[in-house]
């Protein structure tokens, strides 16, 4: 199904922005803190090219370009390496510097959202760490998980609305010797794809318009302090977040809809991990299935670590069901990455996935056994000890 | 009220709320306060319409006796017996995915169950216990090494539901992680390579914040075995608390 925008204007629950029920915007409220001398507010570092995106209710969100301080995912690193590995391989190819630190951690949300083993002082205090700690590096924060974005735009939305809980997190702060820090745009690195979506379509050397995608917006990215979410009236008439969606379209792949778009994936945090029965049963039988049945993609897209993982994972188990699944899921920064020419191993680390991504290789006219082959041989040097690891020249070799 | 549909053969938890007579009211009571006390509650409560419009939403209603308008009716009714029910019974089946936010009243469901979790953490009851067997090796990576996902973690006999090619990442873990350009992400044991500096403040945070603390009445054992690590790194540092 092509995007019915005229069908969802008309829709009785459509999205309007009502001035009178704008929510108030909180940089207000930042700079006044900052006026008073209880908190430092990270600025985009003078003379960084800077763009200006439109966010749910119409407030213009500034997105740098480069010099940014890559705040990493654990998912991602840990289980879908080609995600992040897409990111920075993007950004080195647009020619964009930025800072891949080794003194960050975690924000910890995952655990704090399937265990509750955390309170709000200890998880404002993990953002406020990693915060200070871009800031005093110089480089403009970039966050690649859709939980870590979606929590610290509610632990931003706390300390400016508490001043108990900015008084007990300056303690601790204090104890570590770090400045109270909040960046004056929280940003997703789904947000600076959207803003580059032209720079990176003007480097496609892939075909992409024999692709049809289907997109899966992460519930934490803007349903989470949602006046933060970037939508654009020309994506969906602007009823939906515009990221994912306005870089596909840029690529040329052509984005099809389906009904159970607002729904989760089924992750559950808790869920994905010990109740996996829950999470399988979600993402099969509410996303893929639907997306099969109603839009028939070559490939899901999402902008989130355990959206990703849910998607992908959970379709093996169904797929022994004989459900109707196998569908190849990815994040859009993989989608970009192989666009513009990205190795689908050396860099999207596809191999990594489950849900069989090879048609789809196909479809965009990549020899995936080919390639496969120079990336075992590579493999094969390190395994020898020619060398210890593959570094960015090696992998676009 | 029209009876929801759900799957032949699920359990379905009474209307009226049953056992848990040997807790006390004022028991009851004190879990509730506290609740009510969390500076969040006032910012994820406004009263509730019972439109339904967040059951429709969630995904968790969808596979278990469970419904976001009921967690905020017994808030805002201040149902004390009915929240301890809640506390035992539904909070581990939420979701949060907060899509719940669609609330028109402006209500957090899925933010009130978050507060209720951490009451029942803290309070060591039953369902908390429960939930997080099984989980107690996720908390000691998350708390004691900064990342929570590792890569190490993708065991076939763990994930036997997602594929053959967890098998193959786990045989060619090491070499896999090698293979990849970003410096940081040679690890296999963590995410990504944390500095020893970055790790002893969080540690830190843990214990100031008393977040650590919170396990003890669930987990004793691993509460002990994070105190220790925690406590040995900072003493080797010559860190005082
Ligand atoms: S946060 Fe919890 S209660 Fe709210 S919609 Fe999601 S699963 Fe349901
Ligand atoms: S959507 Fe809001 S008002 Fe409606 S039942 Fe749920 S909590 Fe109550």
């Amino acid at each position: 199904m092509p995007i019915p925008v005229e069908v969802m204007l008309k829709k009785k629950e459509r999205f309007e922005r009502d001035p009178d029920t704008i929510p108030a915007d909180f940089h207000d409220e930042l700079f006044r803190l900052e006026a008073e001398g209880e908190l430092i507010v990270q600025r985009i570092p003078d003379g960084q090219p800077v763009v200006e995106v439109p966010t749910k209710y119409g407030r213009p969100k500034r997105v740098p370009k480069g010099h940014l301080w890559h705040h990493k995912s654990c998912g991602q690193c840990g289980h879908i390496p080609g995600y992040s590995t897409s990111i920075f391989w993007v950004m080195r190819k647009l020619g964009y510097d930025y800072e891949d630190p080794r003194d960050q951690t975690s924000c910890t949300a995952w655990n704090y959202y399937a265990s509750a083993t955390s309170n709000e002082a200890a998880q404002a205090a993990v953002a406020l760490r990693n915060f200070a700690t871009a800031y005093e590096s110089g480089y403009f924060p970039l966050i690649h998980c859709g939980t870590s974005y979606g929590h610290y735009k509610e632990v931003r939305s706390e300390l400016l609305r508490h001043p108990e809980l900015r008084a007990q997190v300056r303690r601790v702060m204090d104890k570590l010797g770090k400045p109270m820090v909040l960046p004056e745009e929280i940003v997703h690195y789904s947000e600076w794809f959207y803003a580059l979506r032209h720079e990176i379509a003007a480097r496609q050397v892939r075909d992409f318009s024999g692709i049809a995608v289907t997109v899966h917006p992460a519930c934490h990215y803007y349903k989470l302090v949602e006046g933060d979410a970037i939508y654009d009236p020309d994506v969906y008439g602007g009823q939906r977040t515009a990221v994912v969606t306005a870089l596909a379209e840029a690529l040329g792949a052509e984005v099809r809809t389906y009904s159970t778009w607002f729904d989760c994936c089924g992750f559950g945090f808790r869920h994905i991990l010990v109740q996996r029965d829950f999470t399988r049963s979600f993402a099969t039988i509410r996303k893929i299935e639907v997306m099969k049945e109603e839009a028939d993609p070559d490939v899901v897209l999402t902008h989130d670590t355990g959206c990703v993982t849910t998607l992908d994972k959970s379709q093996f188990a169904a797929q022994a069901h004989g459900r109707n699944v196998g569908v190849a899921v990815m994040s859009e920064a993989q989608f970009a990455a192989l666009a513009m020419g990205a190795h689908p191993y050396k860099v999207c680390q596809l191999h990594w996935h489950s849900a069989d991504y090879r048609p789809l290789l196909e479809k965009m006219g990549i020899d995936w056994e080919k390639a496969w082959v120079e990336f075992e041989t590579d493999v094969a040097k390190l395994e020898r000890g020619e060398k210890e690891f593959l570094s960015w020249e090696d992998v676009d070799g | 009220m029209a009876e929801r549909p759900r799957a032949r053969g699920a359990a379905v938890k009474s209307e009226a709320v049953a056992g848990f007579d040997d807790v006390t009211y004022e028991e009851k009571r004190k879990l509730f306060e506290e609740v009510r006390s969390d500076l969040r509650f006032p910012d994820y409560l406004y009263g509730c319409y019972e439109c339904g419009i967040c059951v429709a939403v969630c995904p968790s209603a969808r596979f278990y006796d469970f419904s976001p308008r009921r967690i905020a009716q017994a808030a805002a009714r201040q149902d004390v017996e009915l929240i301890y029910q809640q506390m035992q019974e539904d909070i581990w089946e939420c979701s949060q995915c907060f899509s719940c936010l669609r609330c028109p009243r402006g209500n957090n469901p899925g933010g009130i169950v978050t507060i209720m979790r951490e009451v029942a953490v803290n309070h060591g009851l039953a369902s908390a216990k429960e939930a997080l067997e099984g989980y107690s090796r996720i908390i000691y990576k998350i708390m004691s090494t900064g990342t929570q996902v590792s890569p190490d973690m993708l065991q076939p006999d763990a994930f036997p539901d997602w594929g053959p090619e967890v098998a193959d990442v786990s045989n060619q873990l090491a070499l896999w992680r090698r293979a990849l350009p970003p410096e940081t992400l040679h690890t296999t044991s963590t995410g990504w390579d944390v500095s020893d500096r970055t790790l002893i403040e969080l540690y830190l945070i843990w214990l100031e914040t008393g977040a650590l603390d919170m396990i003890r009445d669930v987990d004793e054992g691993l509460h002990m075995i994070l105190e220790e690590v925690m406590e040995e790194r900072l003493e080797e540092e010559g860190i005082e608390r």
